[in-house]
């Protein structure tokens, strides 16, 4: 099967470094696009064409508040890669409890001074 | 929440191709190095609760080769396998991974991926931390989008599985 285009595949949108930038600093709450230039010390064309990517694959919302137009997180659209992300975190916290329970035992063993298990 | 042990792994992704695992264990790293490192320990905590480890060959020399393979609880048995690239006793391991069931459209060559494990100490804690790095970001993302081709419930059964393959 073809690959998605990125203007509609979050994964794809979300990939680009400049693009997360934004979703970072989006992450601590809505932000005009001087903002975001600010923050990112890049120039306001670039972080446009970067919003309009996150817009059109739902990843961010945009209002108008008198002449300002404020970017916002919109959650729901990164969820598949929340999910993604949250899958793997549990494998790996699942594993490393198991590792946790070796150590104890090593430790024990060690305090033991290789003596009596 | 009330009592939190701070138990979770960090799963971060820093770049394009990037995947890095953090955790921090209660324990001095030549410890955390043993249990990464020798079979019969792998065995005891790699299946992360999900299933059965049936076999941990370990070859832990430059250019020595290894393999995990488990039997995930009612599938069948998945394998993972690569080469040691360089060793720091206590320190760092590089290593290759590939996984033997690799998704469909997905080369062999874009499922290896270059892992390098370092083990730090603070004051009798270890901080351990896995960066994967996959072949390139068309790699990852190809791995990720055939997952999410399928229905969403194996959509995520699917993702589970690639993320196990990009350790």
């Amino acid at each position: 099967m073809a690959r998605a285009p990125t203007t509609t595949d979050a994964f794809n949108a979300v990939a680009e470094p400049r693009r997360r930038q934004i979703l970072d600093a989006l992450a601590a709450g809505e932000r005009p696009v001087n903002d975001l230039v600010e923050t990112l010390g890049v120039a306001q064309p670039q972080v446009s064409k970067h919003l309009r990517v996150l817009r059109e694959v739902g990843a961010v919302d945009a209002r108008d508040d008198g002449r300002r137009r404020l970017y916002r997180l919109n959650g729901a659209a990164l969820k598949p890669i929340y999910d993604w992300v949250s899958n793997y975190e549990a494998l790996w916290t699942d594993r490393f409890e198991q590792l946790d329970l070796v150590l104890d035992d090593l430790k024990r063993k060690e305090q033991g001074d290789g003596g009596d298990d | 929440m009330a009592v939190t042990t701070s138990s979770k792994a960090r799963v971060t992704l820093p770049t394009d191709e990037q995947i890095l695992i953090e955790r921090e264990f209660d324990a001095p790293r030549h410890l955390v190095y043993k249990a990464y490192t020798t079979p019969e320990l792998v065995r005891q905590w790699w299946h992360a609760k999900r299933g059965e480890v049936t076999l941990v060959e370990i070859d832990l020399r430059v250019g020595g080769k290894w393999r995990y393979v488990m039997t995930a609880c009612g599938g069948p048995e998945v394998g993972f396998h690569g080469e040691y690239r360089e060793i720091v006793p206590n320190e760092r391991i590089i290593s290759t991974e590939m996984f033997e069931g690799v998704p469909e459209g997905v080369s062999e060559e874009d499922a290896t991926t270059l892992n390098t494990a370092t083990f730090s100490e603070t004051d009798g804690r270890t901080r351990l931390t896995i960066l994967v790095e996959a072949r390139n970001k068309v790699a990852r993302d190809a791995i990720i989008q055939s997952g999410m081709e399928a229905g969403l419930q194996d959509a995520l059964e699917l993702l589970e599985q690639i993320a196990v393959s990009l350790r």
